[in-house]
């Protein structure tokens, strides 16, 4: 388990001691997270690092778990992908479900804390035993949120609008909202498994099981296959710069297995790839973090050609290892990337190619690029700063009004 | 023989967090529209967060606006007029809602139909705010000599609080006005507010005031 002195060697001194200045104002105050599951998915990961770093800065922050059957997660996967933006509709019964499994919950559990912070849609419902409770309620929406299907969304919005504030990873998420929109961006932790600084031997040994050759430049995407991210895209561009200029393509991504879509993805990306040799699909299993951050570790520059994103966190894992980077200017993307201060931003396959020649042909332009990158990374985007803006955010509800607040 | 100050100058340092207004622009008319009718808290957050959270990278960040209309609108001439807008020249974040509003409109007749130009699809302005959080630190300067100590000791934040903030949205604690008030260093307190700071990145920020303290300390 990291501890938050190990951070500071990468987010500085000045950081950390700052950290504890916030915290210790918040001394005496509990924090309850409240979310859907213990193990699994981002919002578990952020809470398991989040959740003792909090601790050890003094914050009595807690964490609970809502119980629910098979056909209440059937419900919230709908409604995940309906606020993806896939048009869905929900019978009465899915929705009497939905309240009803809330309302156990919210008589099971024991909503002690100063400020219950919900996090996404699944335990959105709590918040009926805010006005009997008197404490404070945060919701916070992880998911990308930027097309919502109407009636889903009007839906969660009727309990949404009576909490204290919501927070919200990427501009584009905002809605029209009667209570406070807090931004705070995801983040990477640089000791995880995925961004962690790894020996030299370990990068060549992961190149070699791949068989890619070394001394070569290498142009890589990690993603699923997914039409979202644009594999097909992707080859396209290597295409057009592989007449010249020398190099290896890597498209390396898990989640196509069981997804019938990504299947079909997949099989279009192999066609188009036609069986170049100097083209590398990678099938990544899940557990495959010290795979992917050698690659990226390995690679000349960083594709991320993505046509809608969340907030592309990615993008953040490659800037850390100070890797050029050329991505789509979607999502949270465009927070990551000023475009020719941090990275280069693209909107089609020609734009990519031009600009991936560009990177290739200047490395010491490409190497500036990343360099700044990395300490824009540094700077806005480690679990720091995540840490920083939560704190943040538990100060701003005891002052709801002030432009300016001191503490 | 150190003069001690009047007043001791406690040292604050700043954290932001960003809130979201949920208002958009998708061209220049509605950028227009939005400037005109933003919080103070918005106008602060678009004109200076740039500079916080990019310092390291260039001596000239532009703010949000400039930003926008350059490289999504692709209006280069109005983009480089904003960003051009001396922002040290005012004393107000009103000022310079007023200064960027005119620049704005001053460009719209040699190019009318620029303020209907649409950006890309998911490339739109978003409005936000800065909510600051200030707290004290434990540096506290009671003469010159404690004063230059705490410049080299002080996070990048408290620098960027008292130079910055402090001046626009709180109007005092900045550190001319304790100099010329607390220890009677007219001259200095003048030279603090000669320089542009916003053209300066966070650290040489920082060594160009205790340049000018060590140079004033010389002279004895």
């Amino acid at each position: 388990m990291a501890h938050l002195n190990d951070y500071r060697e990468f987010a500085g001194a000045d950081v950390i001691d700052e950290l504890a200045l916030s915290a210790e104002r918040l001394s005496g105050v509990s924090i309850q997270n409240i979310n859907s599951t213990a193990v699994g998915g981002g919002v578990a990961e952020i809470l398991m690092r989040m959740v003792p770093l909090l601790q050890e800065l003094g914050v009595n922050a807690l964490w609970d778990v809502i119980k629910g059957g098979e056909q209440f997660f059937e419900v919230t996967k709908k409604m995940h992908n309906a606020l993806h933006g896939q048009p869905v509709q929900f019978s009465q019964d899915e929705i009497d479900l939905f309240l009803a499994t809330n309302e156990t919950n919210a008589r099971e559990l024991n909503l002690h804390g100063d400020i219950i912070f919900i996090h996404d849609p699944q335990p959105c419902a709590l918040i009926q035993r805010k006005s009997e409770l008197g404490n404070k309620w945060l919701w916070r929406c992880h998911i990308d949120f930027s097309r919502p299907d109407p009636f889903t969304w009007e839906f969660l919005k009727t309990y949404i609008e009576q909490y204290d504030a919501s927070v919200f990873s990427a501009p584009s998420f905002a809605r029209q909202l009667s209570i406070p929109q807090v931004l705070i961006s995801p983040s990477i932790d640089p000791l995880s498994d995925k961004n962690k600084e790894l020996p030299q031997e370990v990068i060549d040994s992961v190149l070699q099981r791949f068989k890619i050759d070394p001394e070569r430049p290498m142009v890589t995407q990690i993603s699923r296959f997914d039409y979202l991210k644009d594999p097909v895209g992707v080859v396209q561009v290597f295409r057009k710069i592989q007449k010249y200029i020398d190099c290896q393509l890597v498209l390396a991504g898990g989640g196509a297995v069981d997804d019938p879509e990504g299947a079909k993805v997949l099989a279009e990306v192999q066609e188009a790839v036609n069986n170049d040799p100097d083209i590398f699909l990678l099938l990544l299993p899940p557990a495959s973090d010290i795979e992917i951050n050698a690659l990226q570790r390995a690679s000349t520059v960083v594709l991320q050609k993505s046509l809608r994103e969340g907030f592309g966190l990615t993008v953040a894992e490659a800037l850390w290892k100070g890797k050029p980077v050329i991505a789509g200017a979607v999502g949270g993307i465009p927070l990551q990337i000023v475009h020719k201060y941090s990275g280069l931003l693209s909107h089609t396959v020609e734009g990519t190619a031009f600009a991936l020649k560009q990177l290739l042909q200047n490395p010491s332009y490409a190497n500036n690029l990343g360099k700044n990158g990395r300490e824009h990374v540094r700077r806005n985007f480690l679990i720091t700063r995540h840490l920083r803006d939560y704190l943040l955010l538990f100060h701003s509800l005891r002052h709801p009004k002030e432009s300016m607040v001191y503490l | 023989m150190t003069l001690q100050a009047k007043e001791p100058f406690h040292f604050y340092t700043r954290q932001t967090l960003t809130y979201l207004t949920g208002r958009r622009a998708s061209t220049l008319g509605e950028l227009l529209s939005g400037i005109k009718e933003a919080s103070e808290a918005s106008i602060y957050h678009h004109t200076h967060h740039f500079l916080a959270q990019h310092e390291f990278l260039s001596p000239e960040p532009p703010n949000d606006f400039a930003y926008w209309i350059t490289n999504i609108l692709q209006d280069r001439l109005l983009g480089e007029e904003v960003a051009s807008i001396d922002l040290r020249e005012y004393a107000s974040l009103e000022a310079i809602r007023s200064a960027t509003v005119d620049v704005i409109e001053r460009g719209q007749p040699s190019a009318g139909k620029r303020l209907d130009r649409h950006a890309p699809a998911g490339e739109e302005f978003h409005f936000m705010e800065a909510k600051s959080f200030v707290f004290p630190t434990r540096h506290v300067a009671r003469s010159l000599e404690e004063f230059r100590d705490c410049l080299q000791q002080v996070s990048i934040f408290s620098i960027y609080f008292h130079v910055f903030e402090a001046r626009l949205r709180e109007g005092n604690s900045d550190f001319s006005l304790w100099l010329s008030t607390s220890l009677q260093e007219e001259e200095l307190a003048k030279e603090f507010l000669q320089f542009d700071p916003y053209t300066q990145t966070l650290e040489n920020l920082r060594l160009t005031l205790i340049r000018l303290v060590e140079a004033r300390l010389q002279k004895g």
